[in-house]
């Protein structure tokens, strides 16, 4: 089939006017919720929040943004994580002991499996980073504008930045998580199989 | 092309690597070039896939209730029947009847037919077990895919793949590794010895100072200890027009003894340690024990000051307290095992004690029996004292002296390890008048045989030195002399000479003058021999006597002339030809005298 590119329509049926319609009433839904987006984002920002703004806003739309504010975690890498320190470092049959009636020997043996399998798993599938390079018990400035997530102020907290003080915990920070892909009919609520041996 | 692929398919556990190959322009070629190791995807527990650097070179067959497909997703498919890499190592430590492992050991035993399913060996009848050229498929096979999973746009088989074998592999091993690789559907493949590819990886990993570190007149002894084996060549540095050149003169023999050897030998002792207490182990605490002792010995030969590392062995129960069997390796116990055990003194006259086994009831890998690692190398110096004589070297009585040592392998990581083995090699060298060997070191113990490999892939398109080879051994096949016979004696064989010693990749000998009439479709075994001293047999050389330690008998070969355009029983005069194809494998032909008609001769036969 030839298709003549240069053909121009010369006359409008029907069926292309309802589309060309429709297209404009799309784009002023599009346009009129970026308009209320941005009103009730506004309304969100902590710095000196704009009441007449605020008293435009319904009652309805705030819940949906309070509930915006936190999210559902999914239980799936937490259980993955689980099964890699029971098996790697029985971290669940070590937890579930009753550590009274043994003798340090035996639970220190123990600990043993639990210590070292469990580093292996985390170095496995975290890459741990200090947060800070300065050495514990040193004296650090934060500057203003410092990371608030990076760095928790404690005590005497008063004042304005810069705010000197002593470095009490260097802090961890993961930079890469690694964690095995799964299989996606794979029941990661099981942690450990039971075990028959024939 | 814009990849060469390097793969160590090692005995214990396999690594990729990649360097990628410029443009078809001179220019391109000679830059720094991209290189890399593949992340290989596997199953590390049910459900679970992971990306590694190694793949262990294991494979489970499990029970069809066992695991259910779901459990068995990969990135490419699922592995229903058969497992490979970290969850077969797993499932097969608590079921070693469904387990196979060391399969590249058993693919150079000539003792078995390598295309028959016979592993796991001694497994139940209803395993449906593999042949150990299978295994060797199914690794491969995982990497491809894992390649082509991280290479989508450019497909494994379009690529450069250069895959490693031990030096000491015999013609058929090398023609099984690369039917595995033809198998998978590899159109571009070259084989290279696992000592060279250490000797390339060394030199990419020194840039241009390599040619500072050695000169003209060297010899390069290549130590290689791997998982399952050890491999040793020489490598000879001569110069042409200016330019230094590296020349492999010689390889050892095959010797099962590797890393895993030393673990075992561990573990064992602190067995013996426990059964004094009167604590008896079982089966799965002892591989349990072989585990805790690698890592123990690892820590401690890295950290001299570790005086004792405790060993634990958890319950297989969910109760852990009571129930863990605890012990120690103490440093005296590791120096006493490993250095005494596998690098003990020895002067350069004390070979390694080959003592003629019992009759053998089940068939298994044939081990060294010497465990004594500077023996091996001391017999191997020693056999090839004469190597390098005809590259105009000076010549040496009693052993070849080498000037520098290269090492290769995890457990030669170990500073004790190495320091000891030098300063053995070195009091050789001293008693003998020789200078001090060098230690060549940069390179990565545990990476350097793929990272050569790859690298290897580069030099073949020009882009560096390329280290001078060819056969490593000389082939004969058997013929019966044409003496009369006598009562109660054997006819006497002699040996034919087809390839001669050091003959090249792409070359082909010259026919023998010596005629066999073969019957067509009757086949005809010949005995087959391999020499890695006789350097100055031509083709068509007819020995009559040889020194039991000159000439190595390998399995034997098999001439089959089809009938095609023939009648059945017909009697043809053929002769003989051996050439090295570009691969690297070794191919005997029997040429028809009247029309050239050519047939393949075929390694490993069996009834």
């Amino acid at each position: 089939m030839n298709i003549d590119l240069s053909l121009m329509p010369m006359t409008l049926d029907v069926v292309h006017v309802g589309l060309g319609a429709l297209s404009l009433l799309l784009i002023v839904i599009v346009v009129v919720m970026a308009v209320l987006k941005s009103s009730s984002g506004a309304s969100e920002a902590p710095v000196e929040p704009n009441k007449e703004q605020n008293t435009t806003t319904n009652q309805a739309e705030e819940s949906l943004n309070k509930q915006d504010l936190l999210k559902e975690t999914t239980p799936e890498a937490a259980l993955q994580l689980l099964m890699l320190l029971q098996q790697d470092a029985r971290l669940i049959d070590f937890i579930h002991e009753d550590l009274t009636g043994f003798g340090d020997s035996d639970v220190g043996a123990a600990s043993r499996v639990v210590h070292e399998g469990c580093k292996k798993v985390l170095q496995q599938v975290f890459n741990f980073e200090p947060i800070r390079s300065e050495e514990e018990e040193s004296r650090v400035t934060l500057a203003q504008g410092f990371n608030a997530s990076e760095n928790r102020l404690t005590g005497n907290v008063t004042g304005e930045a810069p705010f000197t003080g002593t470095l009490i915990h260097k802090g961890w920070r993961v930079n890469e998580v690694s964690l095995p892909q799964l299989a996606k009919k794979h029941d990661v609520y099981v942690i450990a199989p039971a075990e028959v041996e024939l | 092309m814009k990849y060469s692929i390097g793969i160590d398919l090692g005995t214990t556990n396999s690594v990729v690597s990649y360097v990628e190959l410029g443009g078809d322009d001179a220019q391109s070629v000679q830059d720094e070039p991209v290189t890399g190791l593949l992340e290989i995807a596997q199953l590390t527990s049910a459900g679970n896939v992971e990306k590694k650097k190694q793949l262990p070179s294991f494979l489970y067959l499990p029970h069809e209730s066992e695991i259910t497909e779901a459990e068995t997703v990969l990135p490419w498919g699922t592995q229903t029947s058969k497992i490979t890499g970290v969850l077969a190592r797993e499932l097969g430590a608590k079921t070693p009847i469904r387990l196979v492992s060391s399969a590249k050991s058993w693919l150079s035993h000539g003792g078995v037919d390598r295309k028959s399913n016979f592993l796991p060996l001694n497994s139940p009848e209803d395993v449906s077990t593999v042949s150990p050229l299978q295994a060797s498929i199914d690794y491969l096979a995982h990497l491809k895919s894992a390649w082509n999973n991280e290479f989508p746009e450019d497909s494994f088989d379009e690529q450069e793949v250069i895959i490693t074998i031990p030096a000491s592999f015999d013609p058929a091993a090398r023609d099984l590794t690369a039917e595995a690789a033809r198998a998978i559907g590899v159109r571009h493949l070259t084989l290279l010895e696992e000592p060279q590819a250490a000797v390339y990886s060394w030199v990419k990993s020194m840039g241009d100072n390599w040619r500072d570190q050695v000169s003209v007149g060297d010899v390069i002894l290549v130590v290689d200890i791997g998982g399952g084996t050890t491999d040793l060549s020489l490598v000879a540095v001569t110069e042409d027009e200016g330019n230094l050149i590296l020349n492999r003169i010689a390889v050892g023999d095959h010797i099962l003894l590797g890393g895993d050897n030393m673990d075992l030998a561990l573990a064992y002792q602190v067995r013996a340690k426990l059964a004094k207490e009167g604590k008896n182990l079982q089966p799965w605490q002892v591989q349990a024990l072989t585990h805790g002792c690698r890592s123990a010995k690892e820590k401690m030969l890295i950290d001299t000051t570790l005086e004792a590392v405790p060993l634990v062995v958890p319950s297989r129960g969910s109760k852990l307290l009571g129930a863990t069997l605890r012990s120690e390796l103490t440093r005296a116990e590791v120096e006493q095992t490993l250095v005494n055990g596998f690098f003990p003194e020895a002067t350069i006259d004390e070979h390694p004690v080959e003592k003629p086994r019992a009759a053998l009831t089940q068939i298994g890998l044939p081990y060294a029996q010497d465990a004594g690692i500077t023996r091996h190398i001391a017999g191997f110096l020693s056999k090839q004292a004469g190597a390098a004589d005809s590259l105009g070297f000076d010549s040496q009585d009693e052993f070849i002296k080498p000037a520098a040592i290269l090492f290769n392998g995890g457990t030669l990581k170990a500073p004790v390890l190495a320091n000891r083995l030098l300063s053995i090699v070195n009091g050789w060298l001293a008693e003998a008048g020789a200078d001090n060997a060098r230690l060549l070191d940069g390179a990565d113990l545990d990476l350097a045989v793929a990272k050569g490999a790859a690298y290897f892939g580069f030099v073949k398109k020009g882009g560096g030195v390329r280290i001078r080879g060819g056969l490593a051994s000389a082939y004969y096949i058997g013929v019966e002399s044409s003496m009369p016979a006598v009562p109660g004696m054997e006819a006497p064989v002699e040996a034919l000479c087809l390839a001669p010693f050091g003959m090249e990749e792409g070359t082909e000998a010259e026919v023998s003058d010596l005629e066999f009439g073969l019957i067509v479709g009757q086949p005809v075994r010949f005995k087959f021999f391999g020499s890695t001293v006789r350097r100055d047999d031509v083709s068509g050389t007819l020995l009559d006597f040889w020194s039991p330690e000159e000439l190595e008998e390998l399995p034997e070969i098999q001439a089959n002339l089809t009938a095609d355009n023939r009648k059945e029983g017909e009697v043809v005069p053929v002769r003989l030809a051996a050439k090295v194809t570009e691969i690297g494998t070794l191919m005997v032909e029997a040429i028809s005298r009247d029309d050239d008609q050519r047939w393949q001769v075929e390694f490993d036969v069996r009834d």
